[in-house]
């Protein structure tokens, strides 16, 4: 159990999917100028990231390790979570038409984004039990939802600061997240 | 084609994605493995040039295959030539070079999900010919490596002291600030890169408005001139 909970803050916080491991990169440049954006899109990627790893991770454990093609892993997989994300369109285009205002734009860009191939390969170079799939997975997306939205903050506020003319936008951001990784780095004594 | 636009030859088009199409400082495009791997320049060339390698034949094969496929699951199948080419590109690395398989380690695959490829093949490759992208293949991949070993190069020489390939010192450098080689020193070395470039760009652009505001200025002059001249000569025949 205590090792969950290490895992749990490990992948949330210290290893922060995004200003540590360098991945979903894109949508974080992207969509974190604005904070219903940043929002939307970090409740999706949960959702995409939790459902792709423990089915990927099946997948993998009962289909490819026993049939011994376990190279095929990256074809499979992308597979997996580009049809996980139209699943997850439809499913939630009946079930909640009001969810599906918010977070349907975002779905379609979720297949290619980094983050979510990302944790289904980590998964299984990492050789989690399914408990520790669902635990990093989990918390590995929540600590991109929380880093997307805290700088969707950053950024909004940024807007207002004389930057100078070519530093204004991408460059300007790239800097706030290299003092918000720095910042990040001082959970690793946490530990 | 329908929209039948200039077309570049294979010398511009190499070109514009070297320079005027740069993926990593202009388009801003394939930031994971850009601020991941460019920890070396070993790396960041190893990366740049798997990305090109990759690039060549899915733009080619894409291009081959574009009247074949059905628009409507263009995406799908775009996506499974990429996943393909990958994993041949993970067992001629791990194979042939197993220490840069080792170090570029989850961005290998991931350069399936790489915007750079599915970008290239969406925007280009799909409606071109066979020629036409595998040139500009050739120049995004390289233009990506560019990118990449400019950052790396940067990282590696200020960050470690030294700048090392296949195991010779190519630079060095009386700095080691470990902090550029960490994960904060990759988002500000490229904030700054970037940002230096916008601001050149910007300062050019300025620079060619003026010179067109003088010339237009001169011309007009002349205009000028030459009318006053002519009303001269009217007034002095009629005089």
């Amino acid at each position: 159990m205590s090792d969950l909970l290490t895992l749990a803050f490990t992948s949330f916080l210290v290893q922060n999917i995004i200003l540590s491991q360098f991945l979903g990169i894109c949508s974080f440049l992207g969509v974190s100028n604005k904070r219903s954006k940043a929002l939307g899109m970090g409740l999706a990627v949960f959702f995409v990231i939790t459902l792709s790893g423990i089915v990927t991770w099946l997948i993998y454990y009962k289909i490819l390790e026993p049939g011994g093609i376990t190279f095929m892993r990256t074809i499979v997989f992308i597979l997996v979570v580009a049809a996980m994300v139209q699943i997850l369109e439809m499913a939630i285009k009946k079930f909640s038409p009001l969810l599906y205002g918010s977070l349907g734009v975002y779905l379609p860009l979720i297949t290619t984004n980094c983050a979510v191939l990302g944790v289904a390969l980590l998964n299984i170079q990492n050789n989690f039990t399914l408990s520790e799939t669902v635990v990093f997975s989990a918390f590995t997306s929540l600590g991109y939802t929380a880093v997307i939205i805290i700088f969707s903050y950053i950024r909004e506020q940024m807007l207002k600061a004389p930057i100078p003319e070519g530093f204004k936008g991408i460059p300007s951001g790239l800097i706030a997240a290299s003092i918000m990784a720095l910042l990040f780095k001082g959970f690793v004594g946490l530990i | 084609m329908a929209k039948k636009k200039k077309r570049l030859t294979p010398k511009q088009n190499v070109i514009k994605g070297l320079i005027k199409e740069n993926p990593t400082f202009v388009l801003i495009l394939g930031m994971c493995p850009t601020l991941g791997v460019t920890t070396s320049l070993e790396n960041g060339l190893g990366m740049g040039l798997s990305v090109l390698f990759v690039l060549i034949l899915t733009n080619t094969i894409i291009s081959l295959i574009r009247n074949i496929v059905p628009s409507e699951i263009r995406i799908p199948v775009y996506i499974v030539v990429i996943a393909l080419i990958v994993t041949m590109l993970e067992w001629l690395l791990q194979a042939y070079i197993p220490s840069l398989y080792a170090s570029l380690g989850i961005f290998l695959p991931l350069i399936v999900v790489n915007c750079i490829i599915l970008g290239r093949a969406e925007a280009y490759a799909s409606d071109n010919t066979i020629f036409d992208s595998l040139f500009d293949a050739i120049g995004m991949g390289l233009g990506f490596t560019l990118g990449l070993s400019t950052l790396s190069f940067v990282r590696e020489l200020f960050g470690t002291g030294s700048v090392q390939l296949l195991g010779f010192t190519l630079f060095e450098a009386n700095v080691a600030a470990s902090f550029l080689v960490q994960p904060a020193g990759a988002f500000l070395t490229l904030g700054l890169i970037i940002g230096i470039i916008n601001t050149i760009k910007a300062d050019k652009a300025k620079k060619k408005k003026a010179i067109m505001d003088i010339k237009i200025a001169a011309a007009l002059k002349k205009k000028a001139e030459k009318v006053a001249a002519l009303k001269a000569k009217e007034e002095l025949a009629n005089v």
